[in-house]
């Protein structure tokens, strides 16, 4: 059962990033094939606050991070928003003024993707880097089942997140103008709603758990300029699953896709591991083209 | 640089230019006729180059398959029908699925070949890559110029051959379904016309000329291997299209050589400015110089240097955002 | 007191080249109900959506209480007291009935609880559905959130589009029983209409679109007299869209 405990931890880490994904999906109605370099942005904003601020990424008892890379984390999530919104303001808001198809907005989100990945390879170079260097030193939870303390918290930081982002949407004003305009936007700004606002803080809360996600996938793996890309297919995988529409169908589509990608490498498949998720993706198209928790009004 | 460099040099680009070229040609099949927005070009192309070089490649010590070393023309031959064959597949698939969904399936597909490229060693020989394959009528002469305009010609004549067929295609009361599922597929659909198989029709098509553009590749460059074949390519055919103008066959070949040299020549420029340990810098570097091309045609000149002709025009379509209802 | 709506030779449509509005005029006046007839086509939709800034006006202009909003951005149009009840797709069907009329007063949140005790005078069928989404009502409940979240922003001007559309004439004559209520609480109504008879009862004008001009205009009652309208709106037509 190995394989459950590490699909979960991937899972963890699928679910932030997809959710920006799903969330950019149904309030701006396109698929953004850039949310892997936002997670990449995002893993190396923390890796750049962490340089700036010198302290290390400390830890936490039996963790091997602690304040200073949660605090770094916080600062990359406002540079990642940022960063997205100038993007939002130069390119997809000047489209969407031009009534641009969904197709271009998508074509635009390949361009920037690209982008975004060569700058960088520019910037920081085409090679891994660390956070620190760190030993994981594995407890057994079960029986023959190990886990490194990272890992759980990793688990709990992403529970924590998907919490809050409940919260959000379902108790604050801006949270229900989501809701609102993801289901009609027409109908949203004949209530008052500014949607040019909704659409900033749509991008802003997708940043932010998209940077959360970057920076644990770097911690307990590596920074890589593709380390975005290579996420892109199984975050599409959970959102299509998962039903669009539908943030916690994306979540069991993570899930769903976390567990099925680490049982593939548990079988030796691991050269296919981003494959298999997409296989999964369309068989489960073919035989439910709304997905897992689509079609539920 | 004397008159017989600058021919081989010529002879050199436009042969890689026209590689691009066809495959723009096959995309515009696909997306700029009848409005299929398919991300795994680069797969395609793959599955041509892979194709031709098992075909007509030597036997390999380390392969289990392939090594048949046949004619290089049957190699073409069979690069456009796997890749037919593969289009069928996916495209049965995946084509019944909404304009973005098909989207994100074709990029999984691309990155699906990618893997098997690089993991069935047994028959690509993995990230050590198929070599010294065949190159048509190279026997002929001893020089390497005449070798190569030769193969230019084969790739002229090839493209030509597409173009022709193409317009035919397009001009035929197929080639009007096709346009009319892209303006509008509800109001083709209610015509009686079977959508489904319309696309799929245009999709085959479209991803067999890609195929025989990938095997056109393997040939002239002799050595392929899974890092030829990353998103970039599908990217970069993208760009071409818009660049040339998409629903139009001579914006598609045009593109093709258009962006080729501003590719080639960007790359040229940056090496000599930037030092050679600087070489990924420079890669990145052109990469993000084409996405700003492209984003750059989005926004100003989304119709490309050449216009579609007589064709109604895109701006028609209703935008997402606002759904009017009547 | 100023016109609370004057719309003068308004030229509109979804593209430039296509108008579907070729020049019409007409006012409401303050605490007035204004109905708009006119065949399919003849652009009674778009004139509405002109006004909230949904279609973009190619030329004339649009007052309301004597300020310009031609080309004024949708939600501060209704910020500013213009409330609208699309024909279609009205209530957010995946949201409960209370977050729906939250919604139409959430620029103005210190107010809702206030305006909601308002609305649930006016449609008392709705208390106790509070927590119910909104796709799961029936077609006359829907109606009534739809009214409701509209007057929740506490608008001067309300306007409807086909308010009778989709509903039986039962619920019909309520839902035009209502309007006075809504008028008679200092609300101006300007309405678009198949029903003629229906809305031209409740009226105190009317206006007639054909083909994207102002056809002609009266006092209802006249209106309801006039054999043309009799002929072309309150015949065969009307008894088709009552049954």
């Amino acid at each position: 059962m190995q394989f459950v405990a590490d699909g979960i931890v991937f899972a963890a880490i699928i679910s932030l990033g997809a959710i920006g994904l799903s969330m950019i999906y149904n309030i701006l109605r396109f698929a953004n094939f850039a949310q892997g370099e936002i997670v990449a942005t995002g893993a190396y904003f923390s890796l750049g606050f962490v340089a700036l601020f010198g302290a290390g990424i400390g830890s936490i008892g039996p963790l091997a991070f602690g304040w200073p890379l949660l605090v770094s984390i916080g600062f990359a999530m406002v540079a990642t928003s940022l960063m997205v919104l100038i993007v939002d303001w130069l390119l997809f808001r000047q489209l969407r003024d031009k009534s641009a198809s969904r197709i271009t907005l998508i074509m635009a989100a390949f361009g920037v993707s690209l982008m975004g990945r060569n700058l960088i390879t520019l910037i920081a170079g085409g090679d891994p880097i660390n956070f620190s260097f760190f030993i994981p030193r594995a407890v057994e939870i079960l029986p023959s089942v190990r886990v490194v303390p990272d890992d759980i918290a990793i688990v709990v930081l992403a529970g924590l997140s998907v919490l809050a982002l409940h919260l959000y949407l379902t108790r604050t004003t801006m949270g229900r103008w989501m809701r609102a305009t993801a289901e009609n936007p027409t109908l949203a700004r004949v209530n008052g709603i500014d949607t040019r606002a909704v659409i900033r803080w749509t991008w802003i809360v997708g940043a932010s758990l998209a940077t959360l996600a970057g920076a644990l996938q770097g911690h307990i793996v590596e920074l890589r300029p593709e380390m975005g890309f290579s996420l892109l297919l199984p975050m599409f995988a959970a959102l299509i699953i998962g039903g669009v529409g539908n943030i916690y169908g994306t979540l069991l589509g993570a899930l769903f896709i976390g567990l099925s990608q680490s049982f593939a490498v548990a079988i030796g498949l691991s050269a296919y591991r981003e494959a298999v998720s997409f296989m999964l993706m369309l068989a489960i198209l073919l035989v439910r083209p709304q997905g897992l928790l689509g079609g539920r009004d | 640089m004397d008159a017989l460099s600058l021919l081989s040099f010529a002879a050199f680009f436009l042969t890689f230019a026209s590689f691009f070229s066809l495959t723009c040609l096959g995309l515009n099949m696909q997306w700029g006729f009848t409005g299929l927005f398919n991300v795994g070009v680069v797969g395609f192309f793959a599955v041509g180059a892979y194709t031709s070089a098992i075909l007509t490649g030597p036997a390999y010590p380390d392969t289990l398959f392939g090594g048949f070393g046949l004619p290089v023309p049957i190699g073409y031959l069979g690069a456009i029908v796997t890749s037919a064959i593969a289009a069928f597949v996916v495209g049965f698939v995946t084509l019944r699925l909404r304009e973005d969904f098909l989207a994100i399936s074709t990029f999984g597909i691309a990155v699906t070949i990618q893997l098997l490229a690089l993991n069935l060693q047994s028959v690509t020989r993995g990230p050590n890559g198929l070599y010294s394959l065949p190159k048509p009528l190279s026997g002929l002469s001893e020089s390497n110029l005449v070798d190569n305009l030769l193969y230019l010609g084969i790739c002229v004549l090839c493209i030509g051959a597409v173009y022709w067929a193409f317009e035919q295609m397009v001009r035929s009361p197929w080639g009007r379904v096709l346009r009319a599922i892209r303006e509008d597929e509800q109001a083709a659909a209610a015509l009686g016309k079977n959508v489904f198989a319309y696309r799929l029709q245009a999709f085959v098509v479209g991803c067999a000329v890609m195929g025989l553009a990938g095997a056109l590749y393997a040939n002239f460059v002799g050595f392929i291997s899974p890092q030829d074949f990353l998103p970039i390519v599908t990217f970069q055919v993208y760009v071409m299209l818009i660049v040339g103008g998409s629903g139009n066959n001579l914006g598609a070949i045009l593109g093709g050589v258009v962006v080729w040299a501003l590719w080639s020549g960007s790359g040229a420029v940056i090496a000599a400015v930037l030092p050679p340990d600087f070489q990924t810098q420079a890669a990145a570097v052109r990469i993000v110089l084409i996405g700003l091309v492209l984003a750059l045609m989005l926004l100003y000149r989304p119709a490309g240097i050449l216009r579609e002709r007589h064709i109604v025009s895109r701006e028609a379509r209703m935008s997402p955002q606002s759904r009017p209802t009547r | 007191m100023p016109a609370v709506l004057d719309i003068q030779s308004i030229v509109a449509g979804y593209t430039p080249s296509l108008p579907i509005l070729r020049g019409v005029s007409l006012t409401v006046q303050d605490g007035e109900i204004v109905t708009v007839l006119g065949p399919n086509g003849a652009g009674k939709s778009t004139l509405i959506k002109a006004v909230i800034g949904l279609v973009p006006i190619a030329e004339g202009r649009a007052l309301f209480l004597d300020r310009d909003i031609t080309g004024s951005p949708t939600h501060q149009l209704v910020r500013e007291g213009i409330a609208y009840v699309p024909q279609t797709e009205n209530v957010f069907a995946r949201l409960s009935v209370d977050e729906n009329l939250a919604l139409g007063a959430d620029f103005d949140r210190q107010e809702i609880a206030a305006r909601r005790e308002r609305v649930l005078a006016l449609f008392p069928d709705l208390a106790g559905l509070g927590r119910r989404r909104a796709g799961r009502l029936s077609g006359g409940q829907r109606q009534m959130v739809a009214f409701g979240r509209a007057l929740m922003s506490a608008p001067k001007l309300l306007m409807l589009d086909e308010p009778s559309a989709g509903l039986s004439p039962k619920l019909t004559q309520a839902v035009f029983g209502q309007l006075r209520r809504i008028r008679d609480a200092g609300i101006t109504i300007l309405i678009v209409e198949q029903n003629a008879r229906a809305a031209l009862q409740v009226s105190d004008r009317g206006y007639v679109l054909a083909e994207g001009r102002e056809h002609m205009q009266g006092d209802a009652a006249d209106l309801l007299d006039s054999p043309e309208i009799g002929a072309l709106y309150l015949g065969d037509r009307s008894r088709l869209a009552q049954q």
